[in-house]
């Protein structure tokens, strides 16, 4: 791990609400993007000289296609509630990172330009000029936003932070203002197929691998296809989850269910990435673009039905937008949810009687489960209001003995980000994600004082990188956080599996 | 910012990453690894030296479960995990060695 050069938070029994300390965190400002990676996703390369007209005329663009925009900047009312909700908040102490302060960021901007008091009375309503030293401000505090919309939740008008961060983002990178760590990334999915950068030869060795690991470890020939024309579904999963650990051993379990299961699968190499950064961006046109790679793959390779893996913000793009933004899917079987989630996959098998499970596998875990931002606030899994917190639990408690959660307040709809979505886990912005992450650790090491939990498990690629990275920081280890799949593979017993007594004979042959 | 190696200047970006993977040689990451106080034994070296063949053949460093199993494979197998990795190189293999190797840095959601 490597030394802080910022304080890292003392964890707490219980969370206290800071004193504020105005401007701690205006220092921190992510690499801003190149000529190079601005380029390919449409935006000038350096601040356009006329950068304040075209900021204002992008911001007024928005306010007509986003009502929600509006609505957002005109209705609060300054009750506070929202004041003490946002994890950057509590770990920083800085009020800007209050969401009511980032939100007053544009708020003032919006004033000044688009109400008839701001444009007359400036001063009387807190509206401000568009300056340079506001553009910084924004530049800096809007990513110290991961989008998260835990503040939303509070907030008794919902106005979600989110969006207005989004349309900052968006404003930004139209006067050539880009965040290097997003953009780069959106051209590597463009130019070969998903974030990493992995191309089909690297993807295809990496699953080979996989095969041979799986079959050593089970004896049982589970394959990992790629690009095959005609199998029932496709998989589209974050590129994370063949490169990182602990997301590899969840794309393990994903082809293990799919085996059992008997569907036959396929991941594909020119859709090789469930995430879309093109939201975090609040780019349209490039959500879009990136989310049309979907339904090309999906035509190509005559697909029927469309899942998707562990991954939080894909989850949200897929479940509430891939219609309207990569549709119609016509072509699919409509039997089946379009998409449909890996959990909720494999919690059908498993309800059907289908899997079959040794708990036991899992018994040197005492497990609990963080729910993912994208996942628990802006998406659903299954049939019924609040599938998307349940069945991953479910799929846990099948698949393990030691479960306990985490306080109410964290979990759930009221679940704390993981300190490093919507576009911040890039190391240049190391010491907001280490102090974002300050009330979900602070949570989680309250069950581990309290019921002995050693791991906590998710289902998005970005929480399981942010958390092997930050909880180091914490004194903690960076393998306690795991794939919920990644526990379904330990304790799934496939057919003709190959089981620990075999494996003694095997041993005592050999001796 | 450019850093020296043998008297020669070599072009790196923000994080410390070469610019042009072709401009390498073995005294780039000795330099580095000076920087990070940190000395390169022949197990760095033999590390070092996978990610660039890895990465000549598939334009893209190794993932972390590829690069464990086939240091597994050539080093014996105690030494064929994370662990061992991060030992050799504590800020993690991927970003630390693929940065001596003159690699560009794994971007995405890692």
């Amino acid at each position: 791990m490597a030394k802080a050069d910022f304080e890292v938070p003392v964890l707490k029994q219980y969370p206290e609400i800071p004193e504020i300390e105005p401007g701690v965190m205006a220092h921190s400002s992510p690499f801003k993007s190149k000529e190079e990676f601005q380029a390919p996703l449409g935006y000038p390369g350096t601040l356009v000289d006329d950068w304040q007209e075209k900021a204002i005329d992008k911001m007024g663009e928005l306010l007509g296609r986003y009502r929600g925009l509006r609505v957002y900047l005109d209705s609060c009312v300054k009750c506070g509630s929202c004041t003490d909700k946002c994890h950057y908040y509590l770990g920083t102490h800085d009020p800007k990172n209050m969401p009511v302060g980032r939100q007053d960021l544009m708020r003032k901007v919006y004033r000044r330009y688009f109400t008839l008091a701001g444009k007359y009375f400036p001063k009387l309503v807190g509206a401000e000029d568009f300056t340079e030293e506001v553009l910084n401000d924004w530049y800096s505090y809007f990513h110290q936003c991961s989008q998260c919309r835990r503040c939303s939740v509070f907030c008794p008008y919902g106005i979600d932070t989110a969006e207005i961060s989004m349309a900052a983002r968006e404003i930004m990178d139209h006067i050539g203002v880009g965040q290097k760590y997003c953009n780069e990334i959106i051209g590597k999915v463009y130019k070969i197929g998903n974030n990493l950068g992995l191309p089909g030869p690297a993807l295809e060795d990496t699953l080979e691998g996989l095969e041979e690991d799986v079959y050593d470890d089970t004896g049982v020939e589970v394959k990992y296809p790629l690009d095959q024309e005609g199998a029932e579904i496709l998989l589209i999963t974050p590129s994370a989850d063949f490169f990182a650990e602990p997301h590899v051993d969840g794309l393990i379990g994903y082809g293990k269910v799919f085996h059992e299961a008997g569907v036959s699968w396929t991941l594909s190499s020119h859709a090789s990435e469930a995430a879309n950064f093109g939201m975090f961006i609040g780019s349209y046109e490039n959500m879009r673009r990136v989310a049309l790679r979907i339904r090309e793959a999906a035509i190509k390779l005559g697909v029927k039905r469309i899942v998707f893996g562990e991954c939080g913000h894909a989850w949200r793009v897929a479940y509430s937008f891939l219609n309207t933004l990569a549709g119609p899917w016509d072509f699919l079987d409509q039997r089946y949810p379009i998409p449909q989630h890996i959990c909720e996959f494999t919690y059908d098998l498993i309800q059907q009687g289908k899997l079959r499970f040794d708990k036991s596998q899992n018994d040197d875990m005492v497990l609990t489960y963080h729910d993912s931002c994208n996942v628990s606030r802006a998406s659903r899994m299954g049939d019924r209001p609040g599938g998307q917190f349940d069945i991953p639990r479910a799929i846990i408690r099948a698949t393990c003995n030691n479960f306990y959660d985490m306080d109410e307040d964290t979990i759930r709809d009221r679940t704390f980000c993981c300190g490093g979505g919507g576009g911040l886990l890039t190391d240049d912005l190391m010491e907001i994600r280490v102090k974002g992450a300050q009330p979900r650790v602070e949570a989680l090491n309250n069950v581990m004082q309290e019921k002995g939990v050693t791991h906590m498990a998710a289902i998005c690629a970005i929480c399981k990188s942010q958390f092997t990275k930050v909880l180091p920081y914490y004194g903690m280890d960076m393998d306690q956080i795991v794939s919920v799949h990644q526990l379904v593979s330990n304790a799934l017993i496939l057919t003709g599996q190959n089981t620990d007594e075999d494996e003694e004979e095997v041993a005592d042959e050999a001796a | 910012m450019p850093i020296e190696v043998n008297g020669k200047s070599f072009e790196t970006d923000e994080e410390g990453y070469l610019a042009n993977i072709n401009d390498w040689e073995p005294g780039v990451a000795e330099v580095m690894s000076k920087e990070d106080d940190l000395e390169l034994t022949d197990e760095h070296w033999d590390i070092i030296n996978y990610l660039r063949e890895y990465y000549e053949e598939y334009q893209i460093a190794p993932a972390v479960r590829v690069l464990t199993k086939a240091v597994g494979k050539k080093f014996g197998k105690d030494k064929g995990n994370s662990k061992y990795l991060y030992g050799l190189f504590p800020y993690g293999p991927a970003k630390q060695a693929c940065r001596y190797a003159g690699l560009p840095k794994p971007t995405g959601c890692v």
